[in-house]
């Protein structure tokens, strides 16, 4: 069953964070956005224009939750080109290669480019993954585009892969992508506390996160709320929000409510309202559930 | 004896299923209910005219007990009934159209306002799950940063069995928290 959306309704910070959560295997294809005259209601009563997938503009494919191959749908991505880019090939011996090497899969091509000494293993894993991290970090800032993810299509077997951990892409995306915005939208509400979630030693090996980001990490736990921790690392609402935000999308903290604290009412959209928060109904008897639950059983 | 009617919310997006969902379980043919806005709602900026439409059901259990199952209006300007129908509720059901990921946006801050109305339990029941753009219910709690021990249900809400197990599964819970509170 395949994930189809639109980047406006679903970031690529969010779909990368399902795909690595969920640890999926598969291909994320995003398309040109085609303005269609078909009108469609969103989830809040709005009408807007639908927009349909176009020419294909970049697809990314995972193992295991693991980015493993991008391809940008304008560029070419022979592994010459690769190479050139990355600086391991002058432009004519990019061309010559490309020219001689038509025939033969990106495996076979490295295999003879090694044993005749123009490039390493280690320059071939490193520009392909520099090469596939430079086309997500693109890919992360689009905000229009259609996609669909189609479940268990991976690249052919004679393409060079190479597993990239998903976290510090995203944390490295999303300070790239500049998401101020969604900034305010996401957090709106500083008094909130931040977690680990289970087996964080895990989620935390490999990470690179700055001074700053590790401070605030260290400061991490159910009673600090955020705006706490911002005062003890000497930052500003948009530091930490930007920070915390990007260890959310990351996956590497979850958000709680410090305990006592009630939950707030969401800015309501018209007029403005004094918030208010219902008391709980009167106590109900174990027993009135319980006939609640039989009737439906038989109903 | 008077009879003692609990009151269960059915809420979501626009376009969600809410309506299937109260029509698949309730003995009576659904009333969309055109409630009058009241003079204590104009505080709120509403017109003492405005009319709202909202789907109601009734599950009769027997001769003094009645569950009584509101949807709540789709649109964001009628929200402030919202707050309204949530007095008094058992629990909640929030609908998610699993095949419209536009939408889930507006679910998840559906979900936010009624549990900062009412700390009662809810479900959360990912409707459509026919449809073959169906997000599955693994990757719509991750989408909509669910947490684990929230229960989210596959749902067809056009289907009785499906409808009954949503539910099943909100009373359970109600159950449970009970349970806890003693």
């Amino acid at each position: 069953m395949a994930l189809k959306g639109n980047l406006a309704d679903f970031s690529t910070t969010q779909i990368l964070n399902l795909i690595h959560l969920a640890r999926k295997t598969g291909t994320l294809r995003l398309f040109e956005p085609v303005v269609s005259d078909e009108i469609i209601t969103d989830g809040a009563g709005n009408k807007r224009r639908r927009i349909v997938p176009g020419e294909e503009r970049a697809s990314i494919a995972f193992r295991d939750g693991k980015l493993i191959l991008a391809a940008m749908g304008d560029q070419d991505g022979h592994l010459a080109n690769v190479l050139h880019k990355a600086g391991k090939l002058n432009a004519e011996q990019a061309r010559i290669i490309r020219e001689r090497g038509a025939k033969y899969s990106d495996k076979a091509l490295a295999l003879m480019l090694i044993n005749a000494n123009y490039v390493t293993q280690a320059d071939v894993v490193r520009s392909i993954k520099q090469h596939t991290i430079d086309i997500v970090y693109d890919v992360m800032t689009w905000e229009r585009e259609p996609f669909v993810f189609e479940e268990n299509l991976t690249p052919p077997p004679d393409r060079i892969t190479v597993p990239i951990d998903l976290k510090n892409v995203i944390i490295e995306g999303t300070r790239r992508a500049q998401e101020i915005k969604p900034l305010e939208e996401e957090l709106p509400n500083l008094d909130m506390a931040l977690k680990f979630p289970e087996s964080p030693g895990e989620k935390f090996r490999g990470i690179h996160l700055s001074v700053d980001e590790w401070r605030v990490v260290s400061y991490i736990n159910p009673k600090n709320s955020i705006r706490q921790i911002a005062k003890a690392c000497n930052m500003t609402d948009t530091e930490i929000r930007r920070i915390v935000y990007a260890l959310l999308q990351a996956g590497l903290v979850q958000l709680v409510r410090p305990p006592g604290m009630q939950a707030p009412v969401p800015a309501p959209a018209g007029a403005a309202r004094r918030p208010v928060v219902v008391p709980p109904s009167q106590a109900i008897e174990r027993s009135v559930v319980e006939r609640l639950i039989q009737r439906i059983k038989e109903s | 004896m008077p009879i003692q009617t609990v009151k269960m919310v059915v809420t979501g997006p626009f376009s969600a299923g809410k309506t299937e969902f109260i029509r698949s379980i309730s003995e009576i043919d659904v009333v969309t209910t055109d409630e009058t806005i009241s003079p204590e709602a104009a505080e709120y900026g509403v017109k003492e005219q405005t009319t709202v439409a909202m789907d109601f059901g009734r599950i009769t259990v027997d001769d003094d007990l009645v569950l009584y199952l509101f949807g709540t209006p789709g649109q964001r300007r009628f929200d402030f009934m919202w707050e309204i129908l949530a007095e008094g509720m058992l629990g909640f059901v929030v609908m998610v159209d699993s095949a419209k990921p536009e939408t889930f946006r507006e679910a998840k801050s559906i979900l936010e306002t009624f549990r900062a109305y009412a700390p009662t339990p809810y479900v959360v029941a990912a409707n459509k799950q026919d449809h073959p753009e169906a997000w599955s219910p693994e990757d719509l709690r991750i989408a909509l940063r669910i947490e684990d021990h929230i229960k989210l249900l596959p749902c067809v809400a056009t289907q009785r069995e499906s409808v009954k197990n949503v539910l099943l599964e909100l009373l359970y819970s109600i159950l449970d928290e009970m349970d806890a509170g003693q």
